[in-house]
């Protein structure tokens, strides 16, 4: 799938595309397929985000893993204080990202 | 240290005032984001993988307490209650969000602080020897020319729009604690032989994705010519620095190309014209700066013995304690590398400490250094033994300077938009893997450096061993260089091989330093015995 | 475009400026255009009849006219400076302090922020073209 994600222009926190807004949850990611430019565009005109991009990514059950570590590491967190992710650390995200 | 006049103030204010409106018509959509991101990088805003991320500046790596509790403050206030302390004497907070930038920015005003041209493509934090003022080894205190520097490079109206960024360092010891000739320029100030004091002028250093080594281009520069001459080096940076490629803009390309000769005569010739506008400030105005750098009323009766009847303390004072300039005093760097810690992160409630010790006693100084550590400078030996108590519960008084697990590591992806892969894991592994302080004490000095991209920021090009992430095909891998040093005898690291995985990397590193102590003779370092017996048998123990 | 900017008092000059190549090749041209990778070194022998300099910035992050206007403001240029192409209003101050005194600008200006960038800083660290005594000569009085 291919799903947008950039950061809040005010607070700079990283959000993805629901097809509505921006969530700051990777799983609510949806699949743009060819339309990233157009949303991006009007997105980013509206100030609604920041340095936005389109990405490759992978539904898994409930989940939406990014193809590439850079926004798996976006999504939760730095790797290496997971006290700071997004969620209460899972152990699980360590393997989730690597 | 340098205190700020109504001038100093009443122009930070001005940049404070300046920021807080260019928010507020990036916010109203007044300013665009490709208009408005040089403005945010000329204050240090950078946009980041997880957040803003802010860079301030510690002029030339010197603070104050107060300086100290203020950034403590900020992060508890504004960030996630921690600060990562850079390879270029800046502190940066990884949490900002944008609308709290200007208010953040008069915070540090208040403190006679700021994050002027701590990014962008402009003259950057001017850095100096961490221990200037206090190392017995150096020639004079190079800091007030540093701040010479950063008034003149203060908003100058011609060099906001460079090709590239710029970096100076000045020093004035022979030995090199501040990387200075990987710099755009480096500055060593130096005595001629009719004993009058001027410099060597360096240019065209740097690290990157072609790391260079700058080439002396001027012998003696007279101390009053500082400016002009320095003025003259950016113009010609300015007019013929490329502009068509960002990656061969910085002006260690300029100077490659045209070569060190060609660019010292331009350099010459815009002088000869530049030195007649009255660019230099008169002999006063150094003055005036310099008494603010006074040495401070050091107890002349300070006991020089030191009881070393605790083990651990012993070892804390042979590994982070150098000699001072004044009887009865000591240099004591704070490692900023536990083992298994993030390099160069600071919790508040640890910069609260380090400032009231600072306080209490090093005669109100700090200073960063460009390995990520942080420096006590001006310590009477009596009281090392309660500073290392303090330091020791605290988790700050790991006793590794200059060791295999005091590695400077960029934050990488992380945290960082520009990396190809994580450096601080990376540095987690091999400080663990070394975690035996003996171990390590046995290895002796060996400067380890990591950077999780081609822009160096972790200086890998410099390292005895260096370590670069790169992005293999979606996959972090890491490629090992031997033989770089930032010190006096600067070299750039040679690529040894096919590049690792995270794991492997740390098990090359061990097989590169078992390796070291099979070969080496009495006294030598890693980097000698590796310059005196070549890599050969490194990457046979490697790859064998 | 954008209203031209100016701060001169006398009339401007109707003469169109001239490519600095065509300008070198004839004798009577007073108005001269300097694009961003042209040497302003090579005007410094007509000075005395240029009445107008027009120094291009493709994009704002080319700091090239910076030192171009500043080249010619040494050498003595007492005409008009004009800085055309992607002049913004978080620029221009610099660009006074370098010489400029005219602003083609490719977008309008908000006139506001224009007068409120201009007068903002109470003070200089560093000498240039405009002349403002630096902080280091004011600290002596």
């Amino acid at each position: 799938m291919r799903i947008l994600t950039g950061n809040d222009l005010v607070t700079g926190q990283v959000t993805w595309w629901t097809g509505e807004g921006w969530s700051l949850h990777v799983d609510e990611a949806t699949d743009v397929a060819d339309k990233a430019d157009a949303i991006l565009a009007v997105e980013q005109a509206a100030r609604r985000v920041n340095g936005a991009y389109a990405i490759d990514a992978t539904r898994e059950g409930g989940h939406v893993r990014p193809d590439h570590i850079k926004d798996r590491i976006r999504a939760i967190g730095p790797t290496v204080r997971p006290d700071l992710a997004l969620a209460p650390a899972d152990p699980a995200d360590r393997d989730w990202v690597i | 240290m340098y205190r700020y006049d109504d001038f100093d103030h009443g122009m930070v204010a001005a940049r404070v005032d300046e920021f807080r409106e260019q928010v507020e018509r990036r916010l109203s959509g007044a300013l665009t984001e490709d208009q408005f991101k040089p403005l945010r990088l000329m204050n240090g805003l950078y946009l980041q993988l997880h957040a803003y991320m802010y860079r301030i500046a510690v002029p030339y790596g010197t603070m104050s307490a107060r300086q100290l509790r203020k950034l403590a403050h900020i992060a508890r206030t504004y960030d996630r209650g921690y600060g990562h302390f850079t390879t270029r004497q800046n502190i940066q907070f990884n949490w900002i969000e944008l609308k709290n930038a200007p208010d953040i920015m008069a915070e540090l005003a208040s403190v006679e602080m700021h994050s002027i041209q701590t990014s962008g493509n402009c003259i950057r934090n001017t850095t100096s020897d961490q221990y200037a003022g206090a190392a017995a080894d150096e020639m004079t205190d190079p800091r007030p020319w540093a701040e010479l520097l950063r008034q003149w490079s203060t908003f100058h109206p011609e060099f906001s729009y460079l090709p590239r960024k710029f970096k100076v360092a000045v020093i004035a010891s022979a030995e090199d604690r501040a990387a200075m000739r990987l710099h755009d320029i480096g500055v060593e100030i130096v005595r001629n032989e009719a004993g009058e004091l001027g410099f060597k002028v360096f240019v065209g250093g740097g690290m990157g994705r072609t790391p260079m080594v700058a080439p002396l281009i001027r012998e003696f520069l007279p101390a009053a010519n500082f400016i002009s001459y320095l003025e003259a080096c950016l113009r010609v940076y300015n007019r013929y620095g490329r502009r068509d490629n960002m990656f061969k803009a910085r002006i260690k390309i300029l100077v490659h190309e045209i070569g060190a000769a060609e660019y010292a005569r331009q350099v010459e010739e815009e002088w000869a014209h530049v030195k007649t506008l009255g660019l230099d400030p008169p002999a006063e105005e150094f003055e005036r700066i310099a008494v603010q750098f006074a040495p401070p009323p050091l107890d002349p009766e300070a006991p020089d013995e030191l009881d070393l009847g605790d083990p651990d303390f012993r070892v804390w004072v042979d590994q982070n304690i150098v000699a001072h300039k004044a009887k009865g005093h000591a240099i004591v760097t704070i490692s900023l590398k536990p083992i298994g810690g993030i390099p160069g992160d600071c919790s508040a409630d640890q910069m609260d400490l380090i400032a009231d010790l600072a306080e209490r006693y090093s005669h109100d100084e700090l200073r960063v250094t460009h390995a990520q550590n942080l420096v006590l400078p001006h310590v009477a030996k009596r009281d090392l033994y309660t500073i290392w108590q303090a330091l020791d519960a605290a988790g700050l008084a790991t006793p590794n300077l200059d060791l295999i697990s005091d590695i400077i590591a960029c934050p990488g992806l992380d945290y960082c938009a520009l990396a190809n892969a994580r450096s601080i894991p990376v540095a987690q592994k091999i400080a663990e893997r070394f975690s035996s302080l003996e171990r390590q004490r046995d290895v002796g000095e060996l400067k380890l450096k990591i950077s999780g991209c081609i822009n160096a920021c972790g200086h890998h090009h410099a390292g005895h061993i260096g370590i670069l992430g790169v992005d293999k095909k979606g996959e972090e891998n890491y490629q090992l260089s031997f033989g770089g040093s930032g010190a006096e005898d600067a070299s750039v690291a040679k690529i040894i091989g096919p590049g690792f995985s995270e794991d492997g990397v740390v098990d090359a590193v061990e097989k590169a330093v078992e390796t070291y102590q099979a070969l080496r003779d009495p006294g030598e370092r890693f980097l000698d015995t590796y310059r005196r017996v070549g890599l050969q048998p490194f990457k046979e123990a490697i790859y064998g | 475009m954008g209203d031209a900017l100016r701060f001169r008092d006398d009339e401007p000059h109707e003469e169109p400026a001239v490519t600095l190549d065509s300008f070198l090749g004839q004798s009577n041209a007073t108005a001269v255009r300097l694009e961003s990778d042209e040497d302003a070194r090579l005007l410094l022998p007509y000075l005395d009849r240029l009445a107008l300099v027009e120094v291009a910035f493709p994009t704002f992050r080319d700091g090239r006219g910076y030192s171009a206007a500043s080249i010619l403001r040494e050498a003595g240029y007492k005409g008009e400076l004009r800085a055309q192409g992607d002049v913004l209003v978080d620029q221009i101050a610099h660009m006074r302090r370098c010489g400029f005194d005219s602003f083609a600008p490719e977008a309008p200006l908000d006139m506001a922020a224009v007068e409120r960038a201009l007068t903002r800083y109470p003070a200089r660290y560093q000498p240039a073209a405009d002349g403002t005594a630096p902080i280091w000569a004011r600290r002596r009085g």
